[in-house]
C-alpha cells in the first residue's frame, strides 16, 4: 500500500511505452533500437518483480488513474494471479527480445522498427490486463492488446498475412464487442460494480440460468482464451514472424485470455457461487471438448507452427478446465499452468523458429535427423514437449498434477478422463517429432546446404526458456505461493 | 465595464458576428483575405461558445431579449446547457475546418468563387448557431432556411458535376422539410397565439387533446426528420456528402445533422414535453423502428460502397439512427447517450472526412480502388483514417466506445437485449466497412500508373490530427462531455411536470 508500489505499477505500464518512443526515435539504427528494446524489457522485469515480495507479504497495491465513466475508473490492483501473469510476461520479454534480434536479422525481415514498437505496446497492454483492478480496465487493455498485435500478425504484408490478420482481428474484436462488452455492462447493471472482489460480486444479484448465460457471454467473449469454436484466430495468427507467435500467441495474448477467464470466475462470479448453481456446468464440457478435439487436430497437422498452435488451443483449455472444476486445488493448478505452459510453449516456438531460420523448414515431415545438426534446438524442443505432455522433470507436470487432484477430489470423472486422454494425445503428436529428429536418417535430397545450429542469440534464448521449464519443476515455490494466496483470498 | 457589457451580449454576438462577417467576405475579392476573415470569425465564434458554456455552467440558463422587447412579444435567445453544448460542437468543428479549408478549397474550387464560398460557409455557420440559440419557433425556421440555402450553395461548389444534382435533390427535399416545419409552427401559432418556445410549452399543456396540436406535432417532426435524414427520409444525404467539396462534407457531416437532432430534442422535450410525445403521441412506436431499420440498412449498404465518402455518408445515417434510438428510449440514460453521441460523432466524422479531404487533395479521388497502397505514402493521413475508424467502431480509449457504452447501458437498463445485440452487431459492420479501407490502403500495391502521392500539407494534417487527438482525449477523460450531456439530459427530462 506504500506510494512506492503505486509508482511501480504506473512505471510498469509506462516503461514499455516510453521504450516504444525510444525505438521510434532510433528508427533505422538497428543496434541502438535493439539496445533500447533490451534495456526496456530488462527494466520492466525489474519493476514487475520488485512488486513480488510485497504481494507475497499480503500487500495489494492499488492505483486509480482517470475516471473514464462516472464511478468507473481506470484502476489497477495487484493481486496474486495478476502478479503471476505479469511475472511470466515480463520474464519472457527480455529473452524473447534476444531471440527476436537473432530471428529478425537472420531472416532479414523488413520494417523491424515497427515490429519492436508494436511489441512494446503489446507488453504494456499485457501488464495492464494483469494488474487491472476492474472489468472496465481489463477490457480497455484487452482491446489495446488485440489492436497492437494486429500489425505484428500481418507483418509480412502479403495476401496470407492479410487473410490471417482478418481472421485474427475479426474473431477477437467481434467476440469482445459482441459478447464481452454486454457481459460487462450486464454485470454493472446487475451488481452495481465492476471491481474484482475476492468471493465475487454477483451473489444475490443474479441466479440460475441467467448466471449460466452471463458465464457464456464471458467465456466466449474472452476470445483470446481460444475456447472452441472461437479458437480459429490462433492458427490464423501463425502467419506472424515466430517471435510474435512465441511471446504473444503462446504467452502474452493467450495468457491474457485464460488469465481473464480465471479472474472472472474467481473475482466476479466467485467459486462458491458457481459451485452452488448448475447452470455453469457446461463450461467443463466445452473445455474438455476443446482439449480433446484440438489435440486430435494437432495430430493431423504437418506444419510445425500449426501443430504448436493447436497444441496451444488444447493447453489453454487446461487452464479453463482447472478453473471450471471449481475445486480450490484445481484453480491453483490452473494458475500454475499459466506459467508452466508459457515456459514450455515459448521454448517450442523458439525451436520452430530456429529450424526455420537455420534450415528454412516448416513442415514436420522434413525434420528427420535434424537433431544431429541442431542438437541444442532439438534438446530444448524435447524439454518443451515433455512439459506439454506433463512428464517430470518439466513444469507441466506440476500444474497437471494439481488440476488432476482437483478433478479427483470433486469426483469429476469426465475431467479425469479428459486429462488422461489428452496426455496420450500430446505424447502422440510430440514424441514422433523428437524420435525422427534424433533417431532417423536425414533425407539426402532435401538438405544440400548443410546448415548447422541457428544463430547464437536464438540458441541462447531457447536454452534459457528450456532451463526455466526444468527450473520451475524443481523450484515451484514462487508460483505455488502466489497461487495459494489466490485460492486463499478466493475463499 | 465594456467587458461586462460585451459579456452580456454574447448570445446575440454568437449569431451576429458570422452574420456580419459573411457579406464582408463577399466584398473581399482577394481570396486569402476572405479566408482569413472567415477563419477569424470561426475562432471568435468558438471563443464565444466556450464562454457561454462556462456562463451557463456557472449561472444557469441565459436569456437574452432582442432590442429590449420582453418575451413573449420580442424575440428571445435562450442558452441552456443543451444549447451551449450544441453551440460548442458547431463552432468547434467550424474553427477546425476553416484553417483546413484554405489549401483544400484552392485545390477544389475555382478561384473566382472563393469569396462566395467562404460567404456561404459563414452563413451556414450563422444559420446553424442561430437554430440552436433562438428561443422563438419562427425565428428557428428562418435560421433553418439560412443554413439550408447556404448548404445547397456549398454542395453545388463540388467539382464533380453530380454535385449539382445532389444539391438540387437536397434543395427539393430540404424545402419540403422546411415547409412541413413551417406548417407545424403555423398551426401552433393559430392554436396559441405565440411563437416563443417557452411560452408555447406552457400554453399547450391544457390543449393536449387538441387535434390541431397533434397535427402540428406530426408536421414539425416529419419536417425536421427530413433535415436530419432519418430513415426513410434520408435519400438526399449520401449524394450530398459524396459530391460536396471536402471541406463542406467535413463541416456539414459533423454539424448540420447534429443541429437537426438538437431541434428534435428541443421540440420533444422542451416544447411539447416528453410525456405528451411518448405517452400521448406514442412517438417511440414510430421513432424506434425507424431508427433500428435505419441503423441496420445504412450499415449494410455502407459495406458495398466504392466511394469512401459515400460509405461514410451511409455510416452517418446509421449513427443518426443511434441518436434517435437513444432519444426514443425515453430515459435519462438514453437521452444522455444520444447527446454524448452528438458530440462524439461530430469528432469522429469530422476527423474522417477531413482525412479523406487530404486524400482527395493528393490523388484527386476517394474511390477505394484509387486509395490502394496509400498507407505508406501518406502515413499521417491514413493513420487518421484508421484512428477515426477505430472510434467509429467503438474501440476503447476512443469517444466511440463511450457513446456505445452509454447506449448499451441505456438499452440494457430497459431490458431490451435484442436492441443491445443490434447495436453491437452494427458496430461490427462498421468494423467490416472500415477494415476494407484499411486493408486496401495498407496491403494492396498502388494501382498501375498512379502517381506517388506524398503526405498532405501540414495545414490539412494538423486540424485533422487535432480532431483525432480529441477523439482519443474525450475517450479517456470523459468528465467534461459526460457531465454536460448528463446534466442537459437530466434537465430536459427532469424539468417536465
Amino acid at each position: 500500500m506504500t506510494p512506492d508500489s503505486q509508482e511501480t505499477i504506473l512505471l510498469a505500464l509506462l516503461v514499455p511505452l516510453v521504450g516504444a518512443c525510444g525505438m521510434a526515435l532510433a528508427w533505422k539504427r538497428a543496434n541502438l533500437r535493439e539496445t533500447v528494446t533490451l534495456f526496456t524489457s530488462g527494466l520492466l522485469l525489474l519493476l514487475v518483480w520488485s512488486l513480488v515480495p510485497g504481494v507475497l507479504a499480503g500487500d495489494r497495491p492499488e492505483l486509480r488513474l482517470i475516471e473514464m465513466l462516472p464511478g468507473l475508473a481506470i484502476s489497477f490492483k495487484v493481486e496474486p494471479l495478476g502478479m503471476l501473469f505479469a511475472c511470466v510476461a515480463s520474464l519472457l520479454w527480455p529473452i524473447n527480445s534476444i531471440y527476436s534480434i537473432g530471428y529478425m536479422r537472420g531472416n532479414r525481415e523488413s520494417r523491424q522498427t515497427l515490429f519492436y514498437i508494436c511489441f512494446a505496446i503489446a507488453l504494456s497492454a499485457a501488464i495492464g490486463v494483469a494488474f487491472a483492478g476492474n472489468l472496465l480496465t481489463l477490457f480497455v487493455f484487452y482491446e489495446v492488446l488485440t489492436l497492437s498485435t494486429y500489425p505484428l500478425v500481418t507483418h509480412k504484408g502479403n495476401d496470407s498475412a492479410r487473410q490471417g490478420g482478418r481472421v485474427y482481428l475479426g474473431i477477437l474484436i467481434s467476440t469482445s464487442i459482441l459478447l464481452l462488452l454486454p457481459a460487462i455492462v450486464w454485470t454493472l447493471v446487475a451488481a452495481g460494480t465492476l471491481d474484482f472482489t475476492p468471493g465475487g460480486v454477483l451473489r444475490g444479484h443474479l441466479e440460475g440460468p441467467l448466471l449460466g448465460l452471463l458465464l457464456f457471454l464471458f467465456m466466449f467473449g474472452i476470445g483470446k482464451a481460444a475456447l472452441m469454436p472461437v479458437h480459429r484466430w490462433l492458427p490464423a495468427a501463425m502467419v506472424a514472424p515466430t517471435p510474435v507467435s512465441a511471446l504473444l500467441h503462446a504467452v502474452a495474448v493467450v495468457k491474457a485470455g485464460v488469465f481473464s477467464i480465471v479472474k472472472v470466475i474467481v473475482y466476479i462470479f466467485g467459486i462458491d457461487l458457481l459451485q452452488e448453481v448448475s447452470s455453469g456446468d457446461w463450461l467443463l464440457y466445452v473445455a474438455g471438448f476443446t482439449i480433446i478435439v484440438a489435440s486430435v487436430i494437432a495430430l493431423r497437422q504437418d506444419n510445425l507452427k500449426r501443430r504448436l498452435a493447436y497444441s496451444t488451443v488444447s493447453q489453454l483449455s487446461y487452464v479453463i478446465l482447472g478453473a471450471a472444476i471449481l475445486a480450490p486445488i484445481s484453480v491453483l493448478g490452473a494458475a500454475i499452468h499459466i506459467a508452466a505452459h508459457a515456459f514450455g510453449k515459448i521454448t517450442l516456438f523458439f525451436a520452430a523458429g530456429a529450424i526455420y531460420t537455420a534450415a528454412h523448414k516448416t513442415e514436420i515431415s522434413q525434420l528427420r535427423g535434424i537433431g544431429r545438426r541442431m542438437p541444442w534446438t532439438m534438446l530444448a524442443f524435447s524439454i518443451g514437449a515433455l512439459s506439454m505432455i506433463g512428464v517430470p522433470p518439466a513444469a507441466g507436470f506440476i500444474s497437471k498434477w494439481y488440476i488432476l487432484s482437483g478433478a479427483l477430489q470433486t469426483e469429476q470423472l469426465l475431467a479425469v478422463l479428459v486429462i488422461i486422454a489428452s496426455t496420450l494425445l500430446n505424447a502422440a503428436y510430440f514424441v514422433p517429432i523428437i524420435y525422427s529428429a534424433f533417431f532417423l536418417r536425414e533425407d539426402v535430397g532435401l538438405t544440400g546446404d548443410g546448415h548447422g545450429e541457428a544463430p547464437l542469440p536464438i540458441v541462447i534464448a531457447l536454452t534459457m526458456t528450456a532451463g526455466l521449464t526444468i527450473l520451475m519443476f524443481f523450484m515451484p515455490e514462487l508460483p505455488l505461493a502466489l497461487a495459494q494466496q489466490l485460492i486463499l483470498t478466493a475463499k | 465595464m465594456t467587458l461586462n457589457m460585451l459579456l452580456s451580449h454574447l448570445p446575440a454576438l454568437q449569431v451576429v458576428v458570422p452574420l456580419l462577417a459573411a457579406p464582408l467576405c463577399a466584398l473581399l475579392r482577394p481570396r486569402h483575405l476572405a479566408w482569413a476573415v472567415a477563419t477569424l470569425t470561426s475562432w471568435v465564434c468558438l471563443l464565444i461558445s466556450l464562454t457561454l458554456v462556462a456562463q451557463v455552467q456557472a449561472g444557469g440558463t441565459l436569456r437574452y431579449t432582442f432590442g429590449g422587447w420582453p418575451s413573449p412579444w420580442g424575440i428571445e435567445y435562450v442558452v441552456d446547457l443543451l444549447g451551449a453544448y450544441v453551440l460548442l460542437i458547431v463552432s468547434l468543428i467550424a474553427a477546425l475546418v476553416l484553417p483546413y479549408a484554405r489549401r483544400s478549397v484552392e485545390r477544389e474550387i475555382d478561384p473566382e468563387h472563393h469569396s462566395l464560398f467562404y460567404t456561404a460557409l459563414l452563413l451556414c455557420l450563422c444559420g446553424l448557431l442561430g437554430i440552436v440559440i433562438t428561443g422563438d419557433a419562427f425565428n428557428l425556421f428562418v435560421f433553418l432556411e439560412i443554413s439550408s440555402l447556404s448548404t445547397y450553395t456549398l454542395i453545388s461548389f463540388g467539382r464533380d458535376r453530380r454535385a449539382l444534382t445532389a444539391s438540387y435533390q437536397y434543395l427539393i427535399m430540404g424545402t419540403i422539410g422546411a415547409t412541413f416545419f413551417l406548417i407545424g409552427v403555423g398551426l401552433l401559432y393559430v392554436l396559441t397565439g405565440t411563437l416563443n418556445m417557452a411560452d408555447l410549452a406552457e400554453r399547450i399543456v391544457p390543449l393536449a387533446e387538441s387535434r390541431t396540436l397533434h397535427t402540428a406535432f406530426a408536421f414539425i417532426l416529419v419536417g425536421v426528420s427530413l433535415k436530419l435524414a432519418l430513415f426513410p427520409l434520408h435519400l438526399w444525404l449520401p449524394n450530398a456528402y459524396a459530391h460536396a467539396p471536402s471541406v463542406v462534407s467535413a463541416f456539414i457531416a459533423s454539424t448540420a445533422t447534429k443541429v437537426a437532432v438538437y431541434v428534435v430534442v428541443r421540440f420533444i422535450f422542451s416544447l411539447f414535453g416528453y410525456r405528451f410525445a411518448f405517452d400521448q403521441m406514442q412517438l417511440d412506436w414510430v421513432l424506434l423502428p425507424l431508427a433500428i431499420i435505419g441503423i441496420f440498412t445504412a450499415s449494410v449498404v455502407a459495406v458495398f460502397q466504392e466511394n469512401v465518402k459515400r460509405m461514410l455518408a451511409y455510416s452517418s445515417l446509421a449513427q443518426i439512427g443511434y441518436m434517435m434510438l437513444g432519444i426514443s428510449l425515453d430515459s435519462v440514460t438514453g437521452l444522455t447517450a444520444s447527446l454524448l453521441h452528438l458530440f462524439n460523432h461530430a469528432l469522429m466524422k469530422g476527423a474522417l472526412f477531413m482525412a479523406l479531404g487530404a486524400v482527395f487533395y493528393r490523388i484527386g479521388s476517394v474511390q477505394l480502388g484509387q486509395m490502394a497502397g496509400l498507407g505508406r505514402q501518406m502515413p499521417w493521413t491514413l493513420g487518421a483514417v484508421v484512428a477515426g475508424g477505430l472510434s467509429l467502431i467503438g474501440v476503447p480509449l476512443t469517444v466511440g466506445f463511450i457513446s456505445k457504452w452509454y447506449l448499451i447501458l441505456a438499452v440494457i437498463e430497459q431490458g431490451w437485449w435484442i436492441l443491445a445485440a443490434l447495436v453491437l452487431v452494427t458496430s461490427l459492420i462498421a468494423l467490416v466497412y472500415m477494415w476494407r479501407v484499411v486493408e486496401t490502403s495498407y496491403f494492396q500495391p498502388r494501382p498501375a500508373g498512379a502517381v506517388i502521392a506524398g503526405e498532405a500539407p501540414l495545414s490539412l494534417i494538423a486540424p485533422t490530427w487535432l480532431l483525432v487527438l480529441a477523439n482519443l482525449y474525450f475517450g479517456i477523460d470523459t468528465g467534461f462531455t459526460i457531465d454536460l450531456a448528463g446534466s442537459a439530459a437530466a434537465a430536459l427530462i427532469g424539468g417536465e411536470p
